[in-house]
């Protein structure tokens, strides 16, 4: 009747493919038959879209049970469906809390599992993963496996950070962290320059488990990398609401904008307006953790703004601290070639994850989002030329235009990873279009 | 409350259970799969703040009449008073794939009919027995009036309809309480893949709907509540109208 044959399905920046999703309860049915799960589609590219030719992914969403909990150490297993905005708000007023949380809660357990997310706490907390202790996967040959550091250890290292290439997760089991209030103290402040910002992200990190900071990344010269400071910790009791704070639901956006409302001059106004709304010196306040976690889902299908082309996210992370300067060199380029971000966030980053493919690895991590124009393809190319060259990294769950050359030129654990592919899915029976593009799967 | 389930495995009965379990009602789940049951049961448990094992389960299915009895006995034991048999278990299959496969057919029709009313018997007989209480079951609006797409799905669900009217005339004065949830279109695994007609609903929207129809002890719950006018206008069109109409 609404023509199915004509189905599609997109990721987070709005770029779609033919194809659809079967959901059930009883995923590992639904998973059998199919290529890729996936869960609440947050990634923004074509990491959770099917390989050309395949009709369908498996969608998580409704195997979504907490399947045991454990009140004294916080050990948690639940279905990979479960979201983190249901797991967040049930537990918060609890006084328990997911030990990463990445800028939405609109993601599910498996996808955080797949994508190994970070969060503001990277610089102490790690990924995600470093948090798991079991998965239980379907794997290619349709055996169902529970792996963890001790049992398969490879492919419960494989399957963190390894965008659902290594089986459809089932089950994740992790552990939560105690939370002294479900408030929120935040400061913010406004920086001047790259430096600046670097320096206070450096100075934070020891009193401060939650920072990160947005930058202007149409500025340039000595203006370059200006931009504000945010650090955040769990506020003591005495120092928050008695209240617990409620999930919001924010205001939505109707309809796709069109093409042209983002451009370089609105895009320059929203900065500066952004930036003139913080204060030269740091401003202390008691935050909602929806505002300081996930402001962004405040306006539901934000990503509307950038209209029917879409848009995508260049995140990377700079190995500052081997060659300084990498990311002024890298948002250098950036303001040259006029990329129109309308986001642009750093953040320093700890120690890297243990996944086979985990993204990030001590460095500056930065996000920009880029709105789908003529011109995108090879500006993420170009920028991702710039990273090569500076032995960074690119984040998968983010990417949807690099070149099959450029990601193995930036990932030596590749090999790894194909490796233990070959073992549990020497005919690459499970593969997205994103695989497809980047790792040579077979469409 | 203390309250049975049937079908809270799945969709709207899950997400039932859910609200049931966040406001401390003492569940007990009937279902088909023993482990299905299990993992829902300590997820309700968790959600519910109770001790793993507090949720009893039964094995139950619609097309096996003779497993109510003893999974009703099982629940009334357990929960001792029961103030609520709910059943929102059902199959569902479009009017082309029944038309082509006799045998799905006598399924859809015997779980949704026959099934389901026999299951309702042995509930019945228990809460009269306890002096009364609520059996509140999903019917559809697709037993409001003969159409094209739903023939055999409508028809067990127009019987079933009118048996639960019955019922509640027949026990009321007994302490009987009666609720026949007529829903629309949800978005479950049930319904997966069908194009979505006008008014869909996600399970926990109608399972909002249902539980304050329970509050308010109604006899019949539309939900959404716009299909009591649709269904109203459809049930007065002409029988040559309804011909041409696709619907």
């Amino acid at each position: 009747m609404f023509g199915r044959g004509a189905a599609r399905l997109a990721g987070w920046g709005g770029i779609s493919v033919p194809g659809r999703e079967v959901r059930s309860e009883d995923l590992l049915a639904v998973a059998r038959t199919v290529p890729l799960t996936r869960g609440l589609g947050r990634s923004y590219g074509d990491s959770s879209l099917p390989p050309p030719g395949a009709t369908a992914v498996a969608g998580s969403t409704r195997a979504d049970r907490i399947l045991a909990f454990d009140p004294e150490s916080g050990r948690l297993r639940a279905e990979a469906g479960l979201s983190l905005r249901e797991l967040a708000w049930f537990f918060l007023p609890r006084g328990w809390f997911p030990p990463v949380v990445p800028g939405t809660q609109y993601v599910t357990l498996g996808g955080m599992v797949a994508a190994d997310v970070h969060g503001k706490n990277h610089h102490v907390a790690g990924t995600f993963g470093r948090h798991v202790t079991a998965l239980r996967l379907l794997t290619a040959s349709g055996e169902v496996v529970t792996c963890s550091r001790t049992h398969e250890p490879e492919l419960f290292r494989g399957t963190l950070g390894g965008m659902g290439l290594t089986g459809h997760i089932l089950d994740v089991e992790l552990t939560l962290v105690r939370i002294p209030s479900p408030w929120i103290v935040q400061e913010t402040q406004r920086l001047a320059n790259l430096e600046a910002l670097l320096d206070g992200l450096n100075a934070s990190a020891r009193a401060w488990p939650h920072t990160v900071c947005w930058l202007d990344a149409l500025a340039a010269g000595d203006a370059l990398g200006r931009g504000v400071l945010m650090r955040g910790r769990w506020a003591e009791p005495g120092e928050a609401p008695t209240q617990p704070p409620a999930p919001r639901r924010g205001p939505l956006v109707p309809f796709q904008f069109p093409g042209w409302a983002l451009n370089d001059l609105s895009v320059r106004a929203f900065n500066a307006l952004y930036r003139s709304l913080h204060p030269r010196q740091p401003r202390r306040s008691v935050v909602h953790p929806e505002k300081f976690f996930w402001p962004l889902d405040a306006v539901r299908h934000w990503n509307r703004i950038y209209g029917a082309r879409g848009f995508t996210q260049f995140q990377c992370v700079l190995p500052e601290e081997e060659r300084p300067g990498a990311t002024r060199r890298f948002l250098t380029e950036v303001a040259r070639r006029g990329g129109s971000s309308f986001l642009c966030v750093l953040k320093d980053c700890g120690e890297q994850g243990e996944g086979l493919l985990s993204f990030l690895r001590p460095g500056v991590s930065v996000a920009l989002d880029l709105p789908v124009r003529r011109t995108t393809r090879a500006l993420v190319e170009a920028l991702a030329d710039v990273v090569i060259a500076e032995g960074g990294r690119i984040f998968l769950a983010k990417d949807a235009f690099l070149r099959a050359d450029q990601f193995a030129a930036l990932e030596p654990r590749l090999a790894a990873f194909n490796r233990l592919r070959d073992h549990w899915d020497p005919e690459r029976r499970l593969r997205s279009a994103q695989s497809v593009r980047l790792l040579g799967d077979p469409a | 409350m203390n309250v049975v389930l049937l079908g809270a495995t799945r969709g709207t009965g899950r997400a039932l259970a859910r609200l049931l379990a966040a406001r401390g009602d003492r569940l007990f789940l009937l279902g088909r799969h023993p482990e299905e049951l299990t993992a829902s049961a300590r997820d309700l448990e968790v959600r519910a703040g109770t001790a793993a094992g507090a949720i009893g389960t039964a094995p139950c299915d619609l097309l096996d009449p003779a497993s109510a009895a003893p999974a009703l006995d099982a629940a009334f034991a357990a929960l001792g008073r029961v103030d609520a048999v709910i059943v929102t278990a059902g199959l569902f299959a479009t009017q082309e794939a029944l038309e082509a496969d006799p045998a799905l057919t006598r399924r859809v029709l015997e779980a949704d009919f026959s099934g389901t009313v026999l299951f309702c018997e042995a509930a019945r007989e228990r809460l009269l027995a306890q002096g009364g209480g609520t059996l509140c079951v999903f019917s559809s609006v697709a037993g409001e009036r003969g159409r094209k797409p739903v023939v055999l799905y409508g028809a067990a669900k127009a019987g079933l309809s009118r048996y639960l009217e019955g019922l509640d005339h027949r026990f009321h004065a007994r302490g009987l309480r009666v609720i026949c949830v007529k829903p629309g279109f949800i978005r479950t695994s049930m319904t997966e893949g069908l194009p979505e007609p006008p008014f869909a609903a996600d399970p926990e929207r109608v399972a909002r709907d249902v539980l304050r129809g329970l509050a308010r002890g109604r006899p019949v719950v539309w939900t959404p509540p716009v299909w009591r006018w649709v269904m109203l206008v459809i049930r007065l069109l002409p029988r040559a109208l309804m011909r041409r109409l696709g619907f």
